[in-house]
């Protein structure tokens, strides 16, 4: 093919490339590849194709020593759109953890909308109805007017996606911190289920089968969202990029679900492919790559909303509510009843060719002619190993910290007011009543739990516990360990309302892969998470990693977010987190140790962010886990509750806060700071009748677990020997009211 | 007793309000927007929740215009009972077959909770089972569920016993907290002066398992069946 650099519409050059974001040895690598120079449209889809977004080119070598296969995986990691666990009987659950970061700083209200539009699109091309959704966000310090904009902005486009489109928000997290003033984090997650013989694949197959555009049509927005925006630190010229950021239409997409369920049920779909980041560009590079086969576009057939659209700007639109379907041929008017059922626009722009290039026209010319696989992952595209340096920070943070003042009721009352009403620790219920957290009859336990719990209806008794977890202040105090504990927590908080943990996906955040700091702290929380999944057997199925979360020379807390998927054979086992019956046992499950490094207490009282990570053994927390899961499965526990932000006394108060129902505590350690506030892992706090104390006990020792008999439930008051007495409503008035007077400001 | 549930585009509780009748020992059935006729033995039509067409001009305004909607009105005209949840309330008061309207939440915000229900009427289809002064315990889920109408059409529904909820506090009260939207006079739910089509913004059909937190819903489908069972024998 020699004729495309006819039509080429602008000169290229090595100029012309870095403009882009490629390099010059991948500019060169491109000529390579093709054996000539690149036209313009060729070279805006390499430019995306190879950008970390798509390539993985800076993490592949590291994701790939993580656990990426397990007994319930149906589909091996980064094979499909989404990872898929088996759940019994023919159904599995697809789930999914992505970042909308960039997109969301710049424009929050579209930026979160469009995030949750793209995780939800993953889940359903595969034929999966999205059964809950979840949001993992990162904020500034709510003091000032610009983050409370970006919370009110992020948190309306998240409900406003979600609720429109039909997906309950069941859960998240939200933590404040200076680090993330400028670049929020907004990692969206979505769980959904399918049957496994109807699971649809991100292929295209077949010879001479048409392909097809599904859904809205094209236009300008979100032009090089991946390739630029995403891949670039935060300055001045950020602004600018508010066209890179596209615009999400739920009720399209609700459309866009109902049709493509039933298009797959149908048994039309050889092959389907969200439209996410790159567009038409990726999907038909990475749909073709996998059959081994090629794609001709004809970009002339597009619909679009604006007219004279360029070759270039149609292929690297990132334009909402899209998919490519590849269609068994012979079965196109089928396809075409369905879609016109749903009033969902349906136009063939190409066919299956079988000599591997993707081949592209516009006004009857040809604009690109790329071999599929030298655009993708685990083809051609570039992989780079980064250089690696022990950040100097850690030389000043990891100095030990000690175990605090000896506390009395006076102080720690006055501390534990303060930290219930911090914006980390403080009740999210202002921004969880804006996601209507039920639409779809499935939800047990909604926000608020340690982790939501929806039922399947196709299997009755059977149910998922979801969550997503990430203490970040501990990955940057020690990424090793702190990814470790991300893992841990998103376990436990499983474990607590009674699911066996059984994989993960994750969101990897992280500054400039480019500057060997940041590639340390990268290259150790996967290390990290590495070793707490296989300790665990809890596989990773699949995420997506953002680089480039930086501002001013500044990065964010490495977060690499965990989304983890829980199982439940028996829905009536579950259990929530708050006392429920009075003269209850109080009861310390794992191990107390004094430990201030990187605790809410440290941050809110003292203003430092510093000390070791808290110490975290997987011995200790697969057996403590086992323990646990095994006491409320027998029906021995009635609320569970992991000891994290706050520690011990804050996890006691939001056990008390529930149902209003008291207790009568003493805490049979030195009440120094460490051991009251400290946030040592592994440790599970327990409410158990007397009935069921020694069958308790006994399933500990067996697991070689320690416990603390802590004292006993009842009554309007909180009580803790020697450290407080406060009634659970004053409590609650300052643990609820905390964040609405925030944002009232 | 056959429920049918209308599946308008952007209906997003079509499916939840089957499975609350069918949960509920009924017969569902999907009746499509584009349909133009009903079949001939449905009982019961539900206008569901969810943001029909998107609800991008105003709720419920352009679903009133699709052709299944002549339908309805004709069979609420002849007797037929209809009930609207949420999007469906604000689509029945769009159609003109309940007095008044809903505006956006008085704090502007979208809300999910569970409220507290007192119910007002029970001399309905749709409360029969249940006591004059029950509380149920239902769960809300909409951005513009504020129950607005003229003072005199106020008095007027007020005076006719059409106000069949109203959100109350647990133990009963009308009060200003336990009002999640600013509905005037903490209307939750109403019916038309001849009691056949009702409309209420919380959603019962996702309150008819313990499981789910609640089965006060369950009182809707069970006063329904049973005033259909009357209905027959009569």
């Amino acid at each position: 093919m020699t004729d495309t650099t006819s039509v080429s519409e602008i000169p290229v050059t090595t100029e012309t490339a870095r403009e882009l974001g490629l390099t010059d040895a991948e500019f060169d690598l491109v000529c390579g590849k093709l054996g000539r120079i690149p036209t313009y449209t060729e070279l805006g889809i390499y430019s995306v194709m190879w950008s970390e977004h798509c390539s993985y080119k800076n993490s592949i070598l590291q994701l790939k020593t993580l656990p990426r296969s397990g007994g319930r995986m149906l589909v091996a990691a980064g094979e499909e759109n989404a990872g898929v666990i088996d759940v019994g009987q023919g159904y599995g659950v697809a789930f999914k953890i992505e970042s909308h970061n960039h997109p969301s700083a710049v424009e929050p209200f579209q930026g979160a909308a469009t995030g949750v539009g793209g995780i939800l699109r993953d889940i359903f091309t595969m034929g999966a109805r999205p059964i809950a959704a979840l949001n993992s966000l990162r904020f500034g310090e709510p003091d000032t007017e610009r983050t409370r904009y970006l919370v009110k902005g992020i948190v309306h486009g998240i409900g406003h996606y979600g609720n429109c489109f039909g997906v309950p928000t069941v859960g998240g997290e939200i933590y404040f911190d200076r680090c993330y003033t400028d670049n929020p984090l907004v990692n969206a997650m979505a769980v959904g289920v399918l049957r496994a013989d109807r699971m649809a694949s991100a292929i295209a197959l077949g010879k001479g089968n048409p392909v097809f555009i599904m859904g809205s049509s094209t236009g300008r927005d979100g032009i090089h969202g991946a390739s630029l925006l995403a891949s670039r630190e935060f300055d001045s010229l950020t602004e600018n990029m508010r066209p890179t950021v596209q615009v999400g239409d739920p009720f399209s997409e609700k459309l866009l679900l109902e049709a493509s369920l039933e298009l797959i049920d149908a048994g039309v779909v050889v092959g389907m492919q969200d439209m996410g980041a790159a567009g038409i560009c990726c999907s038909t590079a990475e749909m073709s790559a996998k059959g081994n086969m090629g794609m001709r576009i004809d970009l002339d057939q597009v619909p679009l909303r604006e007219a004279g659209m360029s070759a270039y700007e149609i292929m690297l639109s990132e334009s909402q509510e899209r998919m490519l379907v590849v269609v068994e041929k012979g079965m196109e008017a089928q396809a075409a009843e369905v879609c016109a059922k749903w009033d969902v626009p349906f136009v063939q722009i190409g066919e299956v060719t079988d000599d591997g290039h993707v081949h592209v026209s516009r006004y009857g010319k040809v604009v690109a002619n790329i071999p599929a696989q030298s655009l993708v992952l685990g083809g051609d595209a570039p992989v780079y190993i980064r250089e690696q340096k022990k950040p100097e920070y850690l030389e000043l943070t990891t100095r030990p910290v000690d175990h605090g003042p000896t506390l009395h009721e006076k102080d720690c009352t006055e501390i534990l007011k303060k930290l219930l009403a911090s914006p980390t620790i403080a009740s999210k219920r202002w921004v969880y009543e804006q996601y209507d957290s039920q639409v779809g009859d499935n939800t047990v336990i909604r926000t608020g739990g340690d982790a939501a719990v929806l039922r399947i209806k196709e299997l009755p008794g059977t149910a998922v516990a979801v969550t997503t977890d990430c203490n970040s202040r501990f990955v940057y105090l020690n990424p090793y360990r702190g990814a470790m504990a991300a893992v841990a927590e998103a376990a436990r908080n499983c474990v607590c309302v009674g699911a066996e943990p059984v994989a993960i996906t994750n969101c990897l955040n992280f500054g400039n892969p480019y500057d060997p700091e940041v590639y340390y702290q990268f290259a150790e929380a996967i290390r990290g998470m590495g070793d707490m999944c296989r300790a665990l057997n809890t596989p990773v199925t699949g995420g997506n990693v953002s680089f480039h979360n930086e501002s001013q020379q500044h990065a964010v807390f490495p977060t690499p977010t965990i989304g983890m998927l829980g199982l439940i054979d028996d829905v009536t086992t579950v259990i929530g987190n708050s006392f429920t019956s009075a003269n209850e046992h109080i009861i310390l499950v794992g191990w107390q140790r004094s430990e201030l490094g990187g605790s809410e207490y440290l941050k809110t009282i003292k203003g430092r962010i510093t000390g070791e990570a808290p110490y975290i053994d997987a011995d200790e927390e697969v057996r403590l886990q086992r323990a646990v899961l095994a006491a409320i499965r027998m029906g021995y526990v009635t609320a569970a509750h992991d000891c994290a932000e706050g520690g011990l006394l804050v996890t006691l108060v939001e056990m008390t806060i529930g149902k209003g129902l008291g207790a009568t505590v003493n805490i049979p350690f030195d009440h120094h700071a460490g051991h009251v506030f400290g946030e040592a892992q592994s440790r599970i706090i327990l409410s158990v009748p007397e009935s069921s104390r020694v069958a308790l006990l006994q399933i500990l020792s067996t697991n070689d677990v320690p416990h603390t008999m802590l004292g006993t439930t009842g009554g309007t008051q909180l009580v803790i020997d020697g450290l407080l007495q406060q009634s659970v409503s004053d409590l609650r008035d300052i643990y609820e009211n905390a964040l609405p007077i925030i944002m009232a400001n | 007793m056959k429920i049918g549930v209308v599946t308008f585009p952007g209906s997003n509780c079509d499916a939840d309000a089957r499975y609350g009748a069918t949960v509920t020992g009924n017969e569902a059935v999907q009746l499509w927007h584009k349909d133009e006729t009903l079949p001939i033995d449905v009982d019961v039509i539900i206008l569901p929740g969810g943001f029909s067409y998107g609800d991008y001009l105003r709720t419920g305004a352009i679903a009133r215009f699709s052709p299944i909607m002549n339908e309805v009105i004709r069979f609420a005209n002849d007797g037929g009972l209809v009930l609207g949840i949420c999007n469906g309330f604000q689509i029945l008061c769009e159609s003109g077959l309940l007095p008044g309207a809903l505006i956006r939440n008085e704090n502007l915000r979208f809300v999910c909770k569970d409220v507290h229900l007192r119910v007002e009427n029970s001399a309905t289809p749709f409360t029969c089972a249940v006591k004059l002064g029950t509380m149920l315990r239902v769960p809300v889920a909409h951005g513009e569920g504020r129950y607005t109408a003229p003072q005199e059409t106020i008095d007027r529904i007020e005076a006719n016993g059409q106000v069949v909820y109203r959100y109350a506090s647990p133990t009963g009260e009308t009060t200003a907290d336990s009002n999640p939207n600013g509905s005037m006079n903490n209307i939750a739910g109403i019916m038309n002066e001849r009691g056949n089509v009702m409309g209420l913004m919380p959603h019962p059909e996702r309150a008819c398992e313990p499981l789910l937190g609640s089965a006060d819903g369950v009182s809707v489908f069970a006063s329904l069946a049973l005033h259909v069972a009357h209905s027959i024998l009569i």
